[in-house]
């Protein structure tokens, strides 16, 4: 099985830690991962603006570096959905069918085809998962409040096998955070207002960690923390699965 | 104006944008408890959906066999292609009965077609009965939500209404003295009424009976005292048979307010002896969204407002920042196929979370639609030059790696080097509330390379 590693272009430029964290993770793993040097993204950032046909090079882009491996892996839900949900703007070709097939978020990966629940880390802090999104709602990561059936959570499966993690639960366990790309900056007031309201649900359930599938989330919650001047501390969830303290 | 600047304005105010949140998030809530209560409640919503779908396809001919049907019961029918000709056709019904006073109840079209100040300036008395509805309309205020219209106003507001229009006491926002002022002044209402005008919320083709949903029986009232009832609905209101209410009726209350049924399900078949019985089947561009593949499902719709309810933005904006008859996600939908270019911030108005979808009882994929619009939208309406001009050099960079790579060290560079004050100035409107990431010297791709490097040394 050879494993292609895509580091989505913002982690890349400002969280490399968390892409350090997913390769090595799945090194620890034994999976036989390749970053192929040549990616950019996946093109949502243009496509959630409404600009999907300025994608078109990204898209093409990521399907050229990927599409020889069997599986391929990404630290974020959200730009896995986008490949899978969004890439019929370009011809369906054999090898866009097969990366779009192909393309998992980590914790999915680790737990529906590595099989593996408890990946060896300890983190003895206590942790909040943020769902974000796109993984949630968009490749079912878990369960949501909206939907009647079993409830799941893959990143929480993966947590509650670390040494010392202590879950928190939280009150509204699946309200987006208020990132949503470009509405980010387009609806500042309202994205402003979601992520304090998000930090406020953590902090009041005693949260020490936030954690996410998707360090997008994670940057916007993270800016207002670092703004102003809260005690959480705000980590992708490869950086917590592939600690050991 | 755009929905962020009116979302900007609202919150300013911050306890009132907390409140707000609170309220619906709360009918959120019951709504979750009680559909969580159904065994195959997902079936449920398959059903619906497939009804709605079929019922779209065949629309046509179910509205025909509708409209005989009410024909053969004594029912008075008539078509509206648009606003204009449905409220024409009220005006004309209630002048030939000589109607002067006109209570309302469930006229979400009606506040589409813009009947009240049509009717009113010509003398014409309209009054909502819905309290909601009444409350806003005191207010001289459009409805925020279609099944909440007044959540955007608090008790005390609605005292100091009530002291300048009902001339009530002033009551510290006691809602239970507030209810029972409204009904007082609201039985007057319904008294003298000369007609009585209803929304309708299921028409049934195999019967040409309809039912309207009200918790207050206040369409009852309307309708059971006035000489003339006048129902007015949109196209897409009818289901095909009898034995499908039970599944609407059961998706409906649970997913508005989390009640098992409404308290008033009331069915009308014909007129009672001696009064009249009109339908009003309007289209108002309807046939046109129906024509657009990609929206067509928004037309399965059944107006039990969760969308509302559960989206994140809606509850931190209020239902006027959408500045159209039906706010939310789904009227983000709906709008932009009415008028493109007034209505084109609103499918940018959300995270595309998708909760909006999975709370949808008939699941119409609300967030897939919303990103649909934005598509067209860029292309079918005038663009800012920077963002048009941005996406293109972005989507040049990215199709590039090399270009890539050096665009990411200047960024990079930019966030270590320059000082905040410049970095978080005006045209970033990230940094107005939030810190940006601190640039880091190496990106993912120069660390990468540099272990591939020192394992090859080694
Ligand atoms: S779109 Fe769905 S959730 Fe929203 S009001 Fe209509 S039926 Fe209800």
């Amino acid at each position: 099985m050879r494993v292609g590693l895509f580091i989505p272009c913002y982690i890349n430029q400002l969280y490399p830690q968390v892409g350090k964290a997913t390769l090595e993770l799945l090194e620890k793993l034994n999976v036989d991962v390749v970053y192929p040097s040549g990616q950019t993204c996946c093109g949502q950032p243009m496509a959630n603006s409404g600009y999907e046909y300025e994608s078109e090079g990204a898209c093409n882009n990521f399907v050229n570096n990927f599409k020889d491996f069997d599986y391929i892996v990404t630290p974020s839900g959200s730009c896995a959905y986008h490949v899978k949900k969004h890439y019929n703007i370009i011809p369906q070709t054999d090898a866009v069918t097969k990366v779009r097939n192909n393309v998992y978020e980590l914790c999915d990966f680790i737990l529906n085809v590595l099989k593996v629940k408890n990946v060896g880390a300890s983190f003895p802090y206590k942790v909040g998962v943020h769902k974000s999104c796109h993984g949630l709602r968009g490749l079912r990561l878990g369960s949501c409040s909206e939907v009647v059936g079993d409830s799941f959570s893959y990143i929480e499966s993966l947590l509650q096998e670390v040494k010392g993690t202590e879950l928190m639960p939280v009150k509204r366990s699946d309200e987006c955070c208020g990132f949503g790309g470009t509405f980010a900056v387009t609806e500042e007031a309202i994205s402003v207002k979601m992520g304090k309201d998000k930090i406020k649900d953590h902090l009041e359930s005693g949260v020490e960690v936030i954690t996410a599938t998707d360090t997008s989330c994670l940057m916007h919650l993270e800016g207002l923390v670092t703004r102003n001047n809260q005690p959480l501390k705000i980590l992708h969830i490869a950086e917590i699965l592939n600690s050991n303290y | 104006m755009s929905h962020s600047k009116l979302a900007s304005i609202f919150n300013k105010d911050e306890k009132r944008v907390d409140w707000h949140d609170k309220a619906l998030w709360f009918v959120r809530h019951k709504r979750d408890l009680s559909v969580h209560q159904v065994k195959g409640w997902e079936e449920l919503r398959n059903l619906g959906h497939g009804i709605k779908a079929h019922m779209l396809s065949n629309l046509d001919s179910y509205l025909i066999e509708f409209e005989e049907n009410a024909i053969k019961n004594g029912v008075e029918v008539h078509w509206a292609a648009n606003g204009e000709e449905h409220n024409q056709i009220v005006h004309k019904i209630l002048k030939e009965n000589n109607a002067k006073k006109v209570v309302k109840s469930k006229s979400m079209l009606t506040e589409e077609c813009h009947l009240n100040p049509f009717l009113e300036a010509d003398g014409i008395e309209v009054i909502d009965t819905d309290l909601g509805e009444r409350i806003v309309q005191l207010a001289k205020e459009p409805p925020s939500h279609i099944v909440l219209p007044a959540i955007h106003k608090n008790k005390h507001e609605v005292d100091e209404l009530f002291q300048e229009h009902l001339g009530t006491k002033p009551c510290d926002g006691d809602p239970q003295y507030l209810t029972r002022e409204a009904r007082k002044h609201l039985r007057e209402k319904f008294i003298e009424a000369d007609a009585a005008i209803t929304g309708v919320n299921f028409a049934i083709a195999e019967t040409g009976g309809f039912v309207v949903c009200t918790n207050e029986g206040n369409a009852d009232m309307g309708a059971h005292l006035a000489p003339v009832h006048i129902a007015c609905m949109g196209v897409e209101k009818i289901i095909p048979k009898q034995e499908h209410l039970g599944v609407f009726l059961r998706l409906l209350a649970r997913s508005a307010t989390g009640q098992p049924i409404t308290t008033y399900s009331s069915h009308f078949n014909k007129p009672r002896k001696g009064a009249k019985m009109h339908i009003v089947i309007v289209d108002n561009g309807r046939s046109e969204q129906l024509s657009r593949p990609d929206f067509r499902a928004s037309l399965h719709c059944i107006r039990c407002g969760a969308c509302m309810n559960t989206c994140p933005i809606y509850r931190r904006s209020g239902g006027h920042s959408y500045d159209a008859t039906i706010p939310g996600p789904i009227g983000s939908i709906l709008s932009p196929g009415k008028d493109l270019t007034k209505h084109s911030s609103l499918p940018f108005a959300s995270t595309l979370c998708g909760s909006c979808s999975d709370v949808c009882p008939v699941k119409i994929d609300i967030h897939s639609q919303l990103y649909k619009w934005r598509q067209i939208i860029t292309k079918e309406t005038p663009q800012p030059f920077i963002k048009k001009k941005s996406m293109e050099i972005m989507g040049k960079i990215f199709a590039k790696p090399a270009q890539f790579e050096k665009v990411g060290k200047i960024a990079r560079w930019s966030l270590r080097n320059l000082p905040k004050s410049m970095i978080n100035s005006k045209p970033n409107a990230w940094g107005k509330a939030r810190d940006l990431p601190t640039g880091p010297k190496q990106s993912f791709d120069e660390w990468y390379n540099e272990r591939e490097n020192n394992k090859k040394k080694d």
